[in-house]
């Protein structure tokens, strides 16, 4: 069985008298390790299908398999240790809580997951070193670079070694070259073998991924699988 | 989540807004302030009146002359018509009551006291010997009147010491004859210092037999008889005891009245401490205010940190994480705010018992618990509702605001 196997995922936002099928009749499965691209036009129901994914949202019908589990039918608090230990969020907009220092942020997960203080310091040390953010580690969100922010959230996505990666248009507030940076860090968490799953606008990016999604008012249009690169 | 991580989450975010956090503190702690503050007036007020009412000294029933219906103190016993004297003759026989030990009656003018071209005013209360017992005094010099037929006026007089000070500075005043009205007195004796009691501050008084007084005033009739009673369990019977005595002397009619201490304390400790009650009510609600207070300024907070709760969702927190950490945050504001309002109201009963010093102005123990463990339950009441709203928030939403 793939890692994550969506079957007749329907998602429908009702707005007063008119339903919205933000998802219909949605199938894919998505093995440990791939590289998949979300892509389409705006409001195609991207960001629904990764809230789905990611356990913040439920679908009306179908149902969703996580490694092997029924993950529809968990409780809200099954529901939220699987996100805290097998899925990682990486925003467009960072979400960064602003009071916290860099290093807190990254420490959030950890925290939540009840991790004695001792071990956090070590995995958040390592994890500054690793995102090259040393110096920033005291530092608050305002006071730093767009790109470093998405760094120290990428950090926090994947303090826990989750098994999935999600991320939702992650160069979207950022220029080009910072942009580029985060989609190389990405790219190598994907190569170490997590599983990464992007949202985005940019064909570039897209084109960079080995399996691309097109969606299209709520449905898959298209599913491209390019061979490895050789 | 330890509890440890919940603590210094929600203590960074309470210190992540100073302004807001002090406004709440500031509220909270004026809420307990004030219940401190005004607990220990009515407090100290009722502890004034009780100290003063017991330096009366114990197990004591007070005759006046005339009947009022109602025991305690009313207005009726301070103004009573007076059917019929009180006489020596009269007190004498209610010495005759096996539960009584002692007794002095007394005999109230205003006069002057003169010696050595040194001139003044003074209150002369006629009584007996066994005065100074039942009030519990001590001589500084000499002795207290002597234990006499209470129909002899001897021409003896014993001061108070402040009057003692004024009259003979640091001359000996033992064996001196004064001048008081017409009459004059050897001085046998000096009171030590008593203080304050009833109004009447017997450091200034002259005291002399009761026949003296009388005579003095040219009067027959007595202020007051003093009772004492065998034990404090006796006041109750002694007080029947005297009233059949003064019955039978009066044709089976009771025309004086009788109070007891407990009575007239048990009234102002009444009146007193219900005052102090109603005034920690008052104080109290304004604590209630600064728990919805709370509650606003923490469903702000929801509203404000929608994007952050919804990022913790996506993180993993459970609801339970959620509600914990807001009603943490809740608990914490309302906590300093007591213990700022604990502070702040011990200096408020500090100034007040600088400014008046005879007030026993402490806030009883009672008064500070209720009022910070009020403090603290408004807060956590009040931060239920955010915290549950804060739990409740739609993660896709919450996160889609930035
Ligand atoms: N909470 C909601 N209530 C009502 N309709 C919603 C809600 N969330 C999404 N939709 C609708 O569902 C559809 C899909 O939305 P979604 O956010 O998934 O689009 P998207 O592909 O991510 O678009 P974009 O590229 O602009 O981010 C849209 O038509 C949107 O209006
Ligand atoms: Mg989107």
């Amino acid at each position: 069985m793939a890692q994550i196997e969506l079957s007749g995922i329907e998602r429908v936002f009702k707005l007063g008298d008119s339903e919205v099928h933000a998802l219909h009749e949605l199938s894919v499965s998505i093995e440990r390790g791939e590289y998949v691209a979300v892509m389409g036009p705006s409001g195609s129901g991207k960001s629904t299908l990764l809230n789905l994914l990611g356990l913040l949202d439920r679908p009306n019908a179908g149902t969703y398999h996580l490694e092997g589990r029924d993950v529809t039918t968990l409780s809200p608090d099954e529901q939220a240790e699987v996100r805290r230990t097998r899925i990682g969020f990486v925003f467009q907009s960072f979400h960064l809580v602003p009071r916290l220092t860099a290093a807190e942020n990254i420490a959030l997960p950890l925290m939540l997951a009840g991790i004695a203080p001792a071990e956090r310091h070590a995995r958040v040390a390592q994890a500054l070193k690793d995102f090259g953010l040393e110096t920033r580690a005291s530092h608050r969100p305002d006071e730093l670079s767009g790109g470093q922010r998405q760094r120290v959230a990428i950090a926090r996505a994947t303090i826990m070694r989750p098994a999935v990666i999600l991320a939702d248009e992650p160069t979207g507030n950022l220029d080009r070259s910072t942009g580029q940076d985060v989609t190389h860090l990405l790219e190598e968490l994907n190569a170490s073998g997590v599983t990464l799953i992007v949202v985005t606008h940019d064909p570039v990016m897209g084109g960079r991924a080995r399996r691309r999604l097109l969606m299209e008012d709520g449905r898959l249009l298209q599913d491209v699988r390019e061979p490895a690169p050789a | 989540m330890t509890p440890a991580d919940t603590l210094r989450f929600a203590t960074r975010a309470a210190t992540g807004y100073p302004l807001r956090t002090a406004l709440m503190v500031l509220a909270m702690s004026i809420g307990v302030a004030a219940v401190v503050v005004l607990t220990a007036l009515g407090d100290g007020a009722r502890r004034y009146v009780v100290n003063e009412f017991s330096a009366l000294g114990s197990n004591l029933v007070i005759v006046l002359p005339g009947r009022t219906a109602t025991g305690g103190l009313g207005l009726g016993n301070i103004i009573t018509s007076t059917p019929r004297d009180l006489t020596v003759r009269d007190a004498e026989a209610l010495l005759r009551a096996p539960l009584v030990t002692r007794m002095a009656p007394l005999s109230v003018g205003n006069s002057e006291i003169a010696w050595g071209g040194r001139l003044r005013e003074a209150m002369v209360v006629g009584t007996s010997g066994d005065y100074v017992d039942i009030r519990a005094f001590r001589m500084a010099e000499g002795s207290f009147l002597p234990r006499e037929d209470l129909g002899r006026a001897s021409a003896v007089a014993v001061l108070g010491t402040k009057l003692r000070a004024e009259i003979f500075g640091n001359e000996p005043a033992i064996g001196r004859i004064v001048r008081v009205g017409d009459r004059r007195l050897r001085v046998i004796g000096v009171l030590d210092k008593t203080g304050q009691g009833l109004g009447m501050n017997t450091d200034e008084l002259v005291f002399v037999p009761v026949a003296t007084a009388q005579a003095m005033f040219n009067t027959n009739n007595l202020f007051r008889i003093i009772v004492e009673a065998r034990s404090r369990e006796a006041i109750g019977p002694a007080k029947q005891q005297l009233e059949d005595i003064m019955r039978l002397r009066r044709e089976g009619e009771l025309d004086v009245t009788l109070i007891t201490q407990d009575a007239v304390l048990g009234t102002f400790d009444r009146i007193l401490g219900a005052l102090t009650m109603a005034v920690a009510g008052i104080a109290a609600i304004s604590l209630a205010v600064a728990g919805i207070l709370v509650m606003n300024v923490m469903l702000v907070a929801v509203t404000q940190r929608t994007a952050e709760i919804g990022l913790l969702k996506a993180l993993g927190a459970t609801g339970r994480n959620i509600r914990l950490a807001f009603l943490t945050e809740a608990a914490l504001l309302s906590l300093a705010g007591a213990l700022a309002g604990f502070a702040l109201g011990h200096l408020g009963a500090w100034a007040l018992r600088l400014a008046f010093p005879v007030l026993p102005a402490w806030p009883p123990d009672w008064a500070v618990f209720a009022g910070i463990g009020t403090a603290l339950a408004t807060g956590i009441l009040f931060g239920v509702m955010p915290a549950r709203r804060a739990a409740r928030l739609d993660p896709v939403q919450a996160l889609s605001r930035r």
